[in-house]
């Protein structure tokens, strides 16, 4: 899927941007600086999202965007504006997302992007925390009675080319000493069918596509996801280098959401609890009844609670997007609060 | 009848006998299947393998098309709607997700309230282009065809009724100049005139005057952005500029690369044979991409117009290749027999040698056009979303994740009625000039 680091779009993106920093870096470095500023003149948030991925972003029938990327974007807007629908989407693919964000045509990139080290240091750019954390796994059909993917020795394999999943892929079958045969695909939809088609055993991608792409099944429980993870892929919105004070103010939003889960403020209760100051004084700080966190980042007091508002807290928009109870089915797993096991953890607000 | 026969012949035929049908084999259908079908041994074997070909093909689609729904809010709907009619193992097409997604597969984000401006856009297009296509109709029609663009312009984007005004009359003081100063100045001036004074006025004064009269009468309608365009209004809008914009450049390009004027026909080899020589995609990704990093920034070229310019040119540098086939298929004769009548050289080009040139090219031209309109759907790997690109978003919806064959066949259709309705009239207007000429 697009969200797997390439490193062969990486090595172009570094062309690109060699050939173009020579011509024009210095103009680019310009219009980094004041994106809040911009953002405020234009009236609203440019951002990017995929041109539509399960769950994470796609537009309705009425062409109103949705998914677990477009709250974030929409969150954003609601923390600046106080109105989530002053956002405008921006469909990106894997090979103009980093384009796109780079040139200035989007403030901010929510596209399930794996936050890696070139992209993070060689294409300049900046990752907020981590909104899902992800990691490639198999499914296989339940018929063919594998437990582990240990035991697919000699598996044909449906994997998408020119993605890290390959690699890793190999990766994972050379260390425990088995063989594979790939057969290769390059979208996740004729992935989809030719593995229902039989051309291959077993279908290899990210734990979140392999549950999107098995709820589309006639029969999703003759399929089975195996429990094997093996590799990492955080997913993070990102930003320019170059403005930290737009970079805290991503930043801050997103962590906004996960400790409002952490406190138990939700989008029912917010505009209750910020009415008046509470007992909890991070709670306090964080709905902005207490002190004004809300003015060092250059919003209005009740930034949080408009950005809570929009969508809910973190658990609320990922249950409403690709939780349990749609039919993606997600659990929260890693991705639960870290007081239930999980790696979400927000720094204090104070 | 005589007698002298009647010892030595029994029977003697009094009348002739009325035809009767050939026997059953060697007529009709019968007669036609063993000519082509049967006639021996190799091609009876290659009618039956065809022929449980076909069976194979058509008991797999049929059921799945004579089953299919077209009611349904989701993929699972459908798939229970056809548990409960047909049976669970039946195979059904959910064409459901057409009749759901219908207006956002062909208007793509155009806010809703406004589809009347692009269904009257097409209403206008197409009275425009009847008289350009069907020289039966009346010619004053063309004056209605020479402002369309405008007045589709107007409609699609919207905005100040003034700009699209504003723009039109530069054409109008490019004529207006051409015709004042051909017979003082002489052809080249007046050319040259034609062409900078509208110039002029675009740079310095068609914006001022839009504005003063945005001012003092602001008539016009609410303005839509392009990226609200999608589906098959973006790909009939790509498709129209680019085929309607570079024809006229491809035949530009064309005399420019016979031309005797040493820098004006480099320039046109240069152009069509780098345009020519790289991809389109390679042309839209540099539209997209790269213009990005080149433009100031914070200027907002719009991405769609990049595209329309990018296949414009792409389309022109074919179209000139095509045209000049035609024009190097005339004989010398008809350049000499011109120049002999003493007409100068856009009167030659225009009276005696285009008209046949551009005769030959029309298979080869229409050809060009065909493959535009359909390099069009090369604009998803951009992020523009065009029915190809609609079909991407609209699987990532948990609704409708899963639907693939009916989407794309109806895509598919849509653009063979498009294409085959272009190859037809190239038909037409071939057979049509063939007669004239005879």
């Amino acid at each position: 899927m697009e969200r797997q680091s390439n490193q062969e779009e990486v090595n172009m993106k570094r062309t690109v941007f060699l050939g173009a920093l020579a011509l024009s870096g210095l103009v680019a470095g310009a219009a980094a600086a004041a994106t809040l500023d911009d953002v405020k003149a234009r009236g609203k948030v440019n951002c990017g999202v995929t041109t539509g991925l399960v769950g994470f972003a796609a537009p309705d029938a009425n062409g109103k965007w949705e998914g677990f990327d477009v709250a974030i974007c929409r969150a954003v807007a609601a923390a600046i504006f106080g109105d989530q629908e002053k956002v405008e989407f921006v469909p990106t693919t894997g090979q103009t997302r980093f384009t796109a964000l780079a040139s200035g045509e989007v403030d901010l990139l929510a596209r399930n992007t794996t936050n890696t080290f070139s992209r993070d240091v060689d294409l300049k750019f900046e990752f907020m925390p981590t909104n899902y954390y992800d990691g490639q796994g198999f499914m296989i059909p339940k018929a063919l009675g594998v437990t582990s993917a240990k035991d697919l020795d000699g598996a044909t394999v449906c994997i998408q080319t020119g993605t890290t999943t390959e690699l890793n892929l190999a990766d994972f079958f050379r260390a425990n000493n088995i063989s594979y045969e790939p057969v290769p695909i390059e979208t996740n939809a004729e992935a989809q069918q030719q593995y229902l088609a039989g051309a291959c055993d077993v279908y290899t991608t990210d734990a979140s596509g392999l549950a999107a792409t098995r709820a589309t099944f006639e029969n999703p429980g003759d399929h089975v996801i195996l429990p094997e993870i093996i590799s990492k892929e955080p997913l993070a919105p990102l930003v320019r280098h170059g403005d930290n004070d737009w970079g805290d103010l991503v930043r801050w939003t997103v962590y906004a959401l996960i400790a409002a889960e952490e406190y138990g403020v939700t989008s029912e209760n917010v505009k209750e609890m910020a009415a008046s100051a509470g007992s909890n004084p991070e709670i306090n700080r964080l709905l902005g009844t207490e002190g004004d966190l809300g003015a060092m980042l250059g919003l209005g007091k009740d930034w949080a609670v408009n950005a809570i508002a929009a969508n809910g807290n973190y658990g609320e928009i990922f249950e409403a997007n690709i939780g349990e109870s749609t039919p993606i089915g997600l659990a929260r797993g890693l991705n639960a609060q870290w007081t239930d096991g999980g790696l979400m953890y927000s720094p204090p607000f104070r | 009848m005589s007698d002298t026969h009647a010892q030595t012949a029994a029977y003697v035929r009094e009348s002739m006998i009325g035809q009767s049908a050939p026997p059953t084999g060697q007529s009709g259908a019968i007669r036609w299947m063993r000519e082509n079908l049967f006639s021996g041994v190799t091609n009876t074997i290659l009618t039956l393998v065809s022929i449980y070909v076909i069976w194979v093909i058509v008991s797999h689609l049929f059921p799945w098309f004579a089953n299919s729904i077209w009611r349904a809010d989701s993929l699972t709907q459908c798939r229970e709607i056809r548990d409960a009619t047909v049976g669970a193992d039946a195979p059904a097409a959910c064409f459901a997700v057409i009749v759901d997604r219908w207006q956002q597969l062909v208007f793509g984000f155009y806010p809703q309230d406004k589809y009347w401006r692009p269904v009257l856009a097409l209403v206008v297009f197409l009275a425009a282009i009847a008289p350009i296509l069907f020289q039966s109709l009346p010619r004053k029609a063309l004056w209605f065809s020479a402002a369309a663009p405008f007045l589709l312009f107007f409609l699609l984007w919207g905005g100040s009724v003034w700009l699209p005004v504003c723009v039109a009359l530069g054409f109008v003081i490019g004529a207006v100049a051409y015709r004042l100063l051909v017979a003082s100045a002489g052809t080249l001036t007046a050319t040259l005139a034609a062409i900078v004074l509208p110039l002029l006025y675009w740079l310095f004064l068609a914006g001022p005057l839009d504005a003063a009269l945005t001012a003092v009468a602001p008539v016009g309608l609410e303005y839509v952005q392009s990226k609200d365009f999608g589906g098959f209004t973006l790909s009939f809008i790509i498709g129209v500029a680019g085929i309607a914009l570079s024809l006229p450049l491809g035949i530009l390009l064309a005399l420019g690369r016979q031309s005797h004027l040493f820098i004006i026909k480099m320039i046109s080899v240069g152009f069509i044979e780098v345009i020519r020589g790289v991809p389109l995609i390679v042309w839209l990704f540099t539209a997209s991409l790269l213009l990005n990093y080149f433009l100031p920034p914070g200027t907002n070229f719009d991405l769609m117009l990049r595209v329309i310019i990018m296949v414009t040119l792409f389309s022109a540098a074919y179209i000139a290749e095509v045209v000049r086939g035609g024009l190097a298929a005339l004989p010398k004769g008809q350049y000499e027999g011109a120049d002999s009548l003493g007409l100068d050289y856009w009167q030659s080009m225009r009276l005696v040698i285009l008209p046949q040139a551009l005769k030959i090219s029309i298979p080869g031209i229409v050809n060009t056009f065909i493959g535009l309109f359909k390099d069009t759907t090369l604009v998803v790997f951009i992020g523009l979303l065009d029915p190809i690109g609609l079909t991407n978003a609209i699987r990532a919806s948990t609704d409708w994740n899963g639907v693939y064959w009916e989407l794309f066949i109806f895509v598919g259709l849509m653009f063979f009625i498009a294409c085959f309705s272009m190859g037809r009239y190239s038909l037409f207007l071939e057979k049509k000039l063939q007669r004239e000429h005879r």
